[in-house]
């Protein structure tokens, strides 16, 4: 006899909605672009507070931005992006959302 | 001028009176009135303008809350900036204390300052990677040593508050 647990281990129909599902909701990304005036440590900080990065992700993303132009530091459901790229220009960082392709 | 922590304040002191005036002129150039370049840096566009939902809803909403947190930051290091004069003697160094509590209104405020000028003289990279120019021949000149001048004192800030 199973027991829920196991059946429900044995079932990978619902992950496989739940992640199709979850691929439908999440079509935005927040990207970061660069800007020669704000200065690395402060774009730096601005990751950690906002994103609750690692200082090493940050400054991965820092140089990222820095040097290709652009990062995106995050995807997901679009209210979530727009309250993030709100965020980031409360910082006055350059930052938009974008649909993911 | 000497720069440090002391207790809850970060304290700029022996201060002479041509960066006393530039500490000064933080709020005033942090206005972008008449000056359409800085203000688009300031109130840049959330995604594409083909996203125009999306962007006049931020016109709307978000943009006048910006507006009011960048003014509220001004207004707090224009507080702090009070204490510049008290002084007596017209061109005595002077010493300046910022609360750690108002740190990141001044980190604010020294990136709209920076931002604003850079965007009214046109900074390229090679201006701003240009800490060497002198001496100070106009204007332009004058405009970069602040968004330098600023962004040293951004650095501090950040440095010492380790945020």
């Amino acid at each position: 006899m199973h027991s829920s647990f196991e059946s429900a281990v044995e079932n990978p129909v619902i992950e496989q909605e739940t992640r199709a599902a979850e691929e439908l909701d999440l079509p935005w990304q927040v990207i970061v672009h660069n800007d020669p005036v704000n200065l690395m440590s402060y774009v730096t900080m601005v990751f950690q507070k906002v994103f609750g990065f690692p200082r090493e992700k940050a400054e991965k993303h820092m140089l990222e931005v820095h040097e290709q132009g652009r990062s995106i530091v995050w995807s997901g459901m679009r209210e979530r992006a727009e309250l993030y790229v709100q965020q980031l220009h409360g910082y006055l960082l350059l930052a938009t959302l974008e649909r993911t392709n | 001028m000497e720069i440090r922590r002391q207790g809850d304040c970060l304290e700029i002191s022996e201060l002479d009176p041509f960066l006393a005036e530039l500490l000064r002129q933080i709020p005033d150039s942090t206005r972008t009135e008449g000056a359409e370049a800085a203000q688009q840096r300031l109130f840049s566009l959330p995604a594409q303008t083909s996203e125009r939902e999306i962007c006049a809803e931020w016109k709307v909403y978000v943009e006048p809350e910006l507006r009011r947190l960048f003014q509220t930051a001004t207004e707090t290091v224009a507080t702090d900036l009070q204490q510049l004069n008290g002084s007596t003697k017209p061109f005595a160094n002077c010493t300046l204390r910022i609360p750690t509590q108002n740190a990141e209104a001044w980190l604010n405020a020294l990136n709209q300052a920076r931002l604003v000028i850079a965007a009214k003289y046109n900074f390229s990279d090679v201006d701003l990677c240009d800490h060497y120019r002198s001496p100070i021949g106009s204007r332009r000149d004058l405009g970069l040593f602040q968004v330098n001048f600023y962004g040293f004192l951004q650095e501090f800030i950040l440095h010492e508050l380790n945020l």
